[in-house]
């Protein structure tokens, strides 16, 4: 840079403060204008023409009437359907106005119980496998509308759906391993299914 | 799944390593004050819109220009929040923030840290999350990166009181660099399912039979924005692991990369202003290999799963699940824990309270260790550098001889303002939790009992005063006594950090830049990447290890001892 100012004598004596307001504000203003309004609303106008689906929020429609979204979780009970995650979003479950976690942490007392609460309705709704329950079907997601369950999670299910939907086990598993999306450098034991889209599904089938 | 995570790590630092020479290139022109001729005519007609003249400033002018610039934007934005309510792009009709949780969530902003007591989707106006929130998350990083930019000045200029010009510095940065950036990370997230429109929120009757209102809004503007600047400041309160701030697992990689684009880049333009790359290597090396450490014990821990769970029949050969997204699962969130942490992110993909006790030891540790491991954009390098003159001077110590870094002497008045820097952060850590421990309105808060609620309030303030702004967020922070104790922590961290290193920048620039001989301690190798990284973490250690014994020790023998 050309231009050193008059040297230390100037810097080392009291800057004037007063001088710095003026370029502060102004610079300030510009740049909420440019990076607060300009750009956002540039974001916004190429999103929606490039993008719109998205933009909007991925909404999923059945027969004309928005049923959901690919993106966000419901909170399924019956016995016939896939169910989802354990939700703790603000006032209800899966709340998409109040996304958040249960935040127990592991050995609160509250947690174990709510984990064997959710194991008794489970085991209440209908026959289940042997063997150990899925981790993720018991314990609340992050954000209270994670999409997904684990592979294991939904095959666990299997058993309850098919007597409910008095659908053959062995086809509702091939219908639900169709479904399933392989995790990256991930095997069976990472896969997901997306329960809406699952569900989606076996309504259609 | 711990294959899976190594292949995941090694995707990541392989492309993170490709970024390095091209970032360090695009930032360091930045750094040396330059403008290409190309772009000279452009830049001039910039800076006269700005009404800025590019005249170089003492490091006391630097510094009050900085303050100066960050008041008035915490001001801008408190005044935004309190009367969102009668300004525009407000279609849920949200009224004014909360007093106290304005201030709050103004100084959070403005230093960086994007700590959040409020939840975005019932809080705030799309008006307050673009024109305020938004705005803080590129001014607060442009501030940062230009304090390193000073800094770095310090090193590499010779018997000068030029630290550069803090106006051009901020507006350059912001135009010239986070400004394309995010635009180009904001439609690839766009394309991704990450929604971005002003329309109100979508009702309708779910396919599960039940009511669901979906919070919209121009989200992936200010999530680009909210990575690229290591802000973290979500738009909703679920942050990164809500599936419209993050939907996919390449969305998830790209949010990862963008939080260390920055800083990872600014090793190299450090490098290549020091007229010697190796040296940018050298910081670059210093900080991989503490992440990397870290990212295993993080994955470690979370896939040995909960065995008080266990205990009730639940699978825990597939780790941890509580307060985690199946789209990650164990290996994707342990790398983002670990990513948002050692940089001063605090954008979280799962919820911190809920991981297990060591897994939630490391990224606070992480943040205790001063945001220095790629740390915040700037704030990392300039973090770092201290540490640097840090190791130097105990390298010195020990053979006897003068330190120098770079050629520069290390004297006196530079090792007080290193302590000044090293010391801030710890006392604002320990003493706001020790406070808060034994006062009523601190205990008030806790949510979890026993030494995890220890763990909540030691969390928030090395959260806080090292401008992380993740949580163990069952804390009830969004009370009078936090919203002000942590705001306080928030910018007396930033700020009173700022001011010396831009003093030791000042000194450092006015010295003889001395020839380097057979006699001086070469920074570039092995030996002085080892230094550094026991510098860091003797320091980290030494400060925290009685307060961690505390709370994640205790509970993971706790949970393990039965």
């Amino acid at each position: 840079m050309q231009h050193v100012l008059s040297g230390s004598d100037t810097h080392a004596a009291k800057p004037a403060a007063s001088a710095l307001w003026w370029p502060a504000a102004r610079l300030l203003l510009g740049l909420t204008l440019l990076l607060g309004l300009v750009y956002p609303l540039a974001v916004t106008g190429l999103a929606q023409w490039l993008f719109p689906a998205q933009a909007q929020g991925s909404l999923l429609q059945q027969q004309g009437r928005v049923v959901g979204s690919a993106l966000i979780g419901q909170a399924f009970s019956k016995p016939g359907e896939f169910w989802g995650r354990p939700s703790a979003t603000a006032s209800t479950p899966y709340n998409g106005a109040g996304s958040g976690g249960s935040n127990l942490g592991p050995a609160n007392p509250a947690l174990a119980k709510a984990v064997a609460e959710r194991i008794a309705v489970l085991k209440a709704a209908g026959p289940l496998p042997a063997g150990p329950v899925p981790a993720d079907l018991v314990t609340a997601s992050a954000s209270g509308l994670d999409p997904h369950i684990s592979l294991a999670a939904a095959l666990y299910q299997v058993p309850r759906v098919a007597a409910a939907r008095q659908l053959d086990a062995g086809k509702l598993e091939q219908l639900v391993r169709q479904q399933a999306q392989v995790a990256w450098f991930g095997s069976d034991a990472t896969a997901r299914v997306n329960v809406l889209q699952l569900n989606l599904a076996l309504a259609g089938s | 799944m711990m294959l899976q995570f190594y292949s995941l790590l090694g995707l990541f630092m392989l492309l993170l390593t490709l970024s390095v020479r091209p970032m360090g290139a695009w930032l360091a022109p930045l750094a040396a004050g330059q403008v290409s001729p190309r772009w000279q005519a452009l830049d001039a007609a910039l800076l006269r819109v700005a009404g800025i003249r590019d005249e170089g400033m003492g490091w006391r002018q630097y510094a009050l220009a900085v303050l100066v610039f960050n008041l008035l934007g915490a001001l801008l934005l408190y005044a935004l929040q309190r009367l969102q309510g009668v300004l525009p792009f407000n279609p849920q009709g949200m009224g004014a923030v909360e007093a106290g949780s304005a201030f709050n969530t103004a100084i959070s902003f403005v230093t960086n840290t994007n700590w959040q007591g409020y939840a975005g989707e019932s809080t705030m106006s799309y008006f307050t999350q673009m024109a305020g929130l938004a705005v803080q998350n590129f001014l607060s990083a442009a501030t940062g990166i230009a304090v390193a930019f000073a800094l770095m000045r310090g090193f590499t200029r010779r018997e000068s009181t030029d630290l550069g010009n803090f106006w051009a510095d901020v507006l350059r940065v912001s135009v010239y660099l986070l400004l394309p950036l995010s635009l180009l990370l904001a439609l690839v997230f766009v394309q991704q399912g990450v929604p971005q429109t002003l329309a109100a929120y979508s009702e309708y009757t779910a396919l599960a039979g039940h009511a669901q209102t979906l919070a919209l809004g121009p989200v992936a503007s200010q999530e680009a924005i909210k990575l690229l600047g290591t802000n973290g400041g979500g738009f909703f309160n679920a942050n990164s692991a809500h599936p419209f701030e993050n939907p996919t697992e390449l969305v998830n990689l790209l949010q990862m990369l963008a939080i260390f684009l920055i800083p990872a880049g600014l090793t190299h333009a450090f490098g290549r202003l020091a007229g010697d790359r190796r040296q940018g290597w050298a910081l670059y090396a210093a900080m991989s290999v503490i992440f990397i450490v870290c990212a295993s014990g993080v994955m470690a821990a979370e896939s040995q799963g909960n065995p008080l769970l266990a205990a009730l029949g639940v699978d825990g050969s597939s780790g941890n699940w509580e307060g985690k997204e199946v789209r990650f699962g164990m290996a994707a969130s342990s790398l983002f824990i670990t990513v948002t942490t050692a940089a001063s992110c605090g954008a979280v993909n799962a919820m911190h309270d809920s991981l297990t006790a060591l897994g939630g030891m490391l990224p606070m540790w992480l943040m205790q260790l001063g945001e220095v491991v790629f740390g915040g954009v700037g704030s990392g390098l300039y973090g770092m550098l201290v540490f640097a003159v840090l190791a130097v001077f105990v390298a010195g110590l020990m053979v006897g001889r003068t330190p120098e870094y770079l050629g520069k002497k290390i004297e006196a008045f530079d090792m007080k303002m290193v302590a000044l820097v090293i010391l801030t952060t710890p006392a604002l850590v320990l003493a706001g939790t020790a406070a808060s421990v034994l006062l009523a309105p601190g205990l008030a808060g806790l949510a979890n009992p026993g030494a995890q609620g220890f763990s909540e309030v030691l969390y928030a303030f090395s959260s806080a005063a090292n401008n992380n702004g993740s949580a163990f967020a069952g804390l009830s922070a969004n009370t009078p006594y936090y919203n002000a104790l942590l705001g306080i922590a928030m910018w007396l961290g930033r700020f009173a950090v700022i001011v010396p290193v831009l003093a030791l920048a000042g000194s450092l620039a006015a010295k003889k830049t001395l020839a380097t001989t057979s006699g001086s301690m070469p920074t570039h190798g092995g030996l002085f990447i080892g230094l550094l990284v026991g510098s860091v973490l003797l320091v980290g250690a030494l400060t925290y290890l009685p307060a961690l014994a505390l709370g994640p020790v205790a509970e993971h023998l706790m949970i393990w001892a039965r």
